[in-house]
């Protein structure tokens, strides 16, 4: 156990507390100026919108897709079950080099979708399918044994109950999945919140517009500007805490009826 | 209502888990489905539940053609062995469910509901619970809020899946009246699925002995009890003992065995097998007797004995301990009385197939 605790330390805690000291060296007043200074404020937002827009597709496509893999048998599930995790296994510059390719003007996707109007590279909608692209395996194999394990005597339960299809999943199983749903979602929030390398290569990276805070904390790195970069990353660590005690939060409202005695 | 269920056929694979089931069960009965595992009758139950579907038959209730509904059209209050409450929702939410569910031109308005869901409380006597979440309750606590949850939506008929299965033996009991309570107070028709036997005849009004897809034997508990209809249904229900016997004119002969406290039988004359249970044999020391003990051993109230007759024929007796009959020790030689006894024609061994492996007789008598 020591072990364990010193590497947690170690690898996990000290870095963190480096960047609150070198953020708390910085004081409040210069850290709110470089916090509001426009081009910071742009990237912030560009970061969380994006962030959420790929986090909602996740969820609904995530929730979809474990349950497709759970309730369904269908020739090919189990390479489709092993296709899930390939954006975690890829390195994710090779994803951002392919999903540019794809959606640039002449890609497959491109080709379709600019003539339309709808451009996607050099946008924040591309931004957003980078993000969901690496994050998306994070709600489905969070849900994915949950609903497994879920007995079928509540379903039949609600059946014989008179409870039609749609009810019996809002109100028997959804409530049953929800805490690793919430787990699935909020992992793929934050890791959207920080992805970079498949991002930068579809983003075009335009400051005000396209650039996503992590990539403007490396732009201020390069600029030798330590306390600029410092303040970036701790908003975005707060960001990331935050977000980590909400959703335990509601973990834990869902969870409420748990072991109590049990 | 009336429920009526025609060659009812069932088949998992190659297996088949219903063999042809006929069965009419009257409005407000108690019907047991007694049998082995594997003997098809939670699959019967499940079918009539609409959860699992006949290959072929009919099933019909007040003439209505319930293989045409979907499970959720029927209305059967299920109570599985497990419970299967909602971990999510508090007793009230339980018990309140099927009525919050409804569709919304029949939905009762929600004071109703919640007045509904009080009565039900008060009258399953757990009203202190209601605010309580299943993981908070024994498993009496929460077989009780599962009844509530079925009986809320009126059930046209009470389907209950070994509902004792997975409590102790003290809560059983109390269950067992409790459910017999609530059954005469409500009149609801229900059908409950058990392994137990004595479970099955002190609650039942009616039990239907079930074995290897097959209803073996229809009937009041004591009926049952006294005249089992086949070899299988005897081994069942405890007669295990089985001695290879001689019919003449309706009367057995076998060596050391007195049948005089058995009525004549209407039977053929030749070789019969004589089932019996342990406690309704009375082994009389004898020396001359044709069978042995080889073992006795008390379990308190009851002394247990094994006996070794001619032709390897093994039987096992029970009686009462502190009767004190003198001299049934090891190495004594008994005549045996059955006071009770079934009697099929043909001789032992594999006669039926045996979904009870109890043949306490050996291969003999050639």
């Amino acid at each position: 156990m020591g072990v364990t605790l010193s590497y947690l330390g170690v690898i996990v805690l000290l870095p963190v507390i480096a960047l609150v000291l070198k953020g708390a060296e910085i004081g409040p007043a210069r850290f709110w100026a470089i916090t509001t200074a426009p081009r910071t404020l742009a990237a912030l937002q560009l970061t969380l919108l994006a962030a959420t827009m790929a986090t909602i597709f996740n969820a609904l496509y995530g929730l979809l897709m474990a349950w497709v893999l759970v309730r369904y048998e269908f020739p090919g599930k189990r390479i489709l079950d092993a296709l899930v995790d390939i954006p975690f296994a890829l390195p994710t510059a090779v994803a951002g080099l392919a999903l540019s390719a794809l959606f640039a003007a002449n890609g497959w996707y491109g080709a379709i979708l600019e003539p339309m109007g709808l451009p996607v590279v050099f946008t924040i909608w591309g931004v957003a399918i980078a993000m969901s692209f690496t994050s998306i395996p994070f709600v489905i194999r969070a849900v994915q044994p949950v609903l497994e394990d879920l007995d079928p005597q509540y379903e039949q339960a609600a059946r014989t109950l008179g409870a039609g299809r749609f009810t019996i999943f809002a109100r028997v199983i959804f409530p049953a999945i929800l805490p690793a749903f919430l787990v699935g979602v909020t992992l793929s929030f934050a890791r959207s919140l920080g992805e970079f390398g498949a991002v930068v290569f579809i983003a075009g990276n335009l400051p005000m517009k396209t650039e996503i805070a992590s990539l403007l904390a490396v732009i201020r790195l390069e600029e030798y500007d330590y306390n600029g970069a410092a303040v970036i990353a701790l908003v975005l660590l707060l960001i990331a805490l935050l977000l980590l005690v909400v959703s335990n939060l509601l973990q834990a409202r869902a969870l409420r009826y748990k072991g109590k005695t049990a | 209502m009336t429920m009526t269920i025609r060659n009812l056929t069932r088949r998992f694979g190659q297996t088949e888990v219903l063999r042809g089931i006929d069965l009419t069960v009257e409005k407000g009965e108690l019907v047991a489905l007694l049998g082995p595992s594997g003997s098809g009758k939670t699959t019967l139950l499940r079918i009539i539940s609409g959860l699992d579907w006949p290959d072929a038959g009919q099933l019909t209730v007040a003439g209505g053609d319930w293989l045409a509904k979907k499970a959720e059209e029927r209305r059967t209050g299920f109570v599985f062995q497990h419970y299967a409450l909602f971990p999510h929702m508090k007793v009230r939410d339980n018990i309140a469910f099927g009525l919050t569910v409804l569709p919304r031109d029949r939905r009762p308005p929600p004071v109703q509901i919640r007045a509904r869901v009080a009565e039900l409380l008060q009258f399953l006597q757990i009203p202190h619970l209601a605010d309580r979440y299943p993981s908070e309750l024994s498993g009496g606590q929460r077989q009780r809020v599962a009844l509530g949850r079925a009986l809320a939506i009126d059930p046209e008929v009470l389907l209950l899946d070994e509902p004792f299965g997975a409590l102790d033996a003290q809560v059983r009991r109390d269950l067992r009246r409790w459910l017999r309570e609530v059954h005469d107070a409500t009149g609801t028709t229900t059908i409950f699925v058990t392994h137990d036997q004595e479970e099955a005849f002190e609650l039942a009004d009616r039990v239907v002995v079930m074995g290897a897809g097959q209803i073996e034997q229809i009937g009041r508990p004591d009926e049952i009890y006294d005249h089992p209809a086949s070899p299988f249904t005897a081994r069942f229900l405890g007669l295990t003992v089985e001695i290879p016997v001689n019919l003449r004119a309706g009367r057995i002969e076998a060596p050391g065995l007195d049948g005089s406290a058995l009525s004549r039988r209407a039977m053929a004359d030749g070789p019969a097998t004589l089932f019996l249970r342990p406690s309704d044999i009375t082994p009389v020391p004898d020396p001359e007797g044709a069978f042995r003990i080889t073992e006795a051993v008390s379990t308190g109230a009851l002394l247990r004995l094994r006996l070794e007759g001619p032709a390897d024929c093994i039987a096992e007796a029970e009686l009462p301990r502190r009767a004190g009959v003198p001299g049934l020790i090891p190495g004594q030689r008994v005549r045996l009385r059955p006071e009770a006894g079934q009697i099929f024609p043909g001789g032992p061994g594999p006669v039926q197939a045996a979904a009870v492996p109890s043949l306490k007789t050996k291969e003999s008598l050639q």
